[in-house]
């Protein structure tokens, strides 16, 4: 099964609800809760991302009976250097994007965390690319 | 402690999902950054926070966070609660400041996740 979402850029409102259909389409499917947790957590906070730096980004969900792969691009400033803003406590974010709850340098790490793999590339004027894998039957990372 | 006992504890309101007050929670997390909120794993979580915005919501939602305590009598706006509702929230308003929420909490029971 593959979905996708378009995300806004700088739409706080709505940000969160792709990630919050995968969740329901996850319970529905039975996966545990364990996993669905690390999946939500993982593209809620590249969602928040593409809310928080680009114009807009798009979504893309491949689910199969065994791995959750989520693809997500953007059309933002794009990273300059991958390895800094993977560091815990790095931030490019705007006080309007810290005034959110988001912006602390948290969210690339916390997904490093919970992804089973993750890649990220990005050219810096383009955008940033997210490809984010989750095993769907083991809880475990 | 049930949720209607934590709302009289504090002086609060439940401005949504007073139908689960008598809902229990055993531990709760104080912060206003979603994305430490985003690194809890624990159920019969209470979310003690004075942000007060829909990401607010959606980060309770993914956190499977079914009560948040908005301290300093932060507003719940109408986007926010009707939110809450469709995902079966409780929201709690409280006049406290998140120190004095949280130690009313602790001295009566609430347990810390750390």
């Amino acid at each position: 099964m593959t979905f996708e979402y378009k995300v806004q850029g700088g739409d706080f409102t709505h940000a969160g609800y792709a990630s919050s259909q995968v969740k329901k389409m996850l319970k529905q499917l039975g996966v545990d809760s364990v996993v669905i947790k690390r999946v939500v957590v993982c593209l809620y906070e590249a969602e928040v991302n593409i809310v928080a730096h680009a114009r807009d980004g798009i979504i893309s969900i491949v689910l199969d009976t065994d791995t959750i792969l989520m693809k997500l691009t953007d059309n933002g400033p794009g990273i300059a250097n991958i390895e800094q803003a993977m560091q815990k406590g790095y931030s490019t974010a705007s006080p309007e994007v810290r005034e959110m709850g988001f912006g602390a340098g948290m969210g690339l790490p916390n997904i490093s965390a919970n992804a089973d793999r993750f890649l990220i590339t990005s050219e810096p004027g383009t955008g940033t690319a997210l490809e984010i894998t989750i095993n769907l039957n083991s809880a475990a990372v | 402690m049930k949720l209607e006992e934590i709302c009289s504890a504090l002086n609060g309101t439940v401005v949504c999902g007073g139908d689960k007050a008598h809902r229990e929670v055993t531990h709760a997390f104080a912060s206003d950054l979603m994305s430490d909120v985003l690194t809890v794993t624990c159920n019969n979580l209470l979310l003690i926070t004075g942000l007060a915005n829909m990401q607010t919501i959606r980060t309770a939602e993914m956190s499977d966070i079914e009560c948040i305590l908005f301290v300093r009598n932060k507003s719940v706006t109408p986007e926010m609660k009707t939110l809450a509702e469709e995902l079966g929230m409780t929201l709690i308003t409280c006049p406290l400041t998140m120190f004095r929420a949280s130690g009313e909490l602790y001295r009566a029971g609430i347990k810390p996740l750390f």
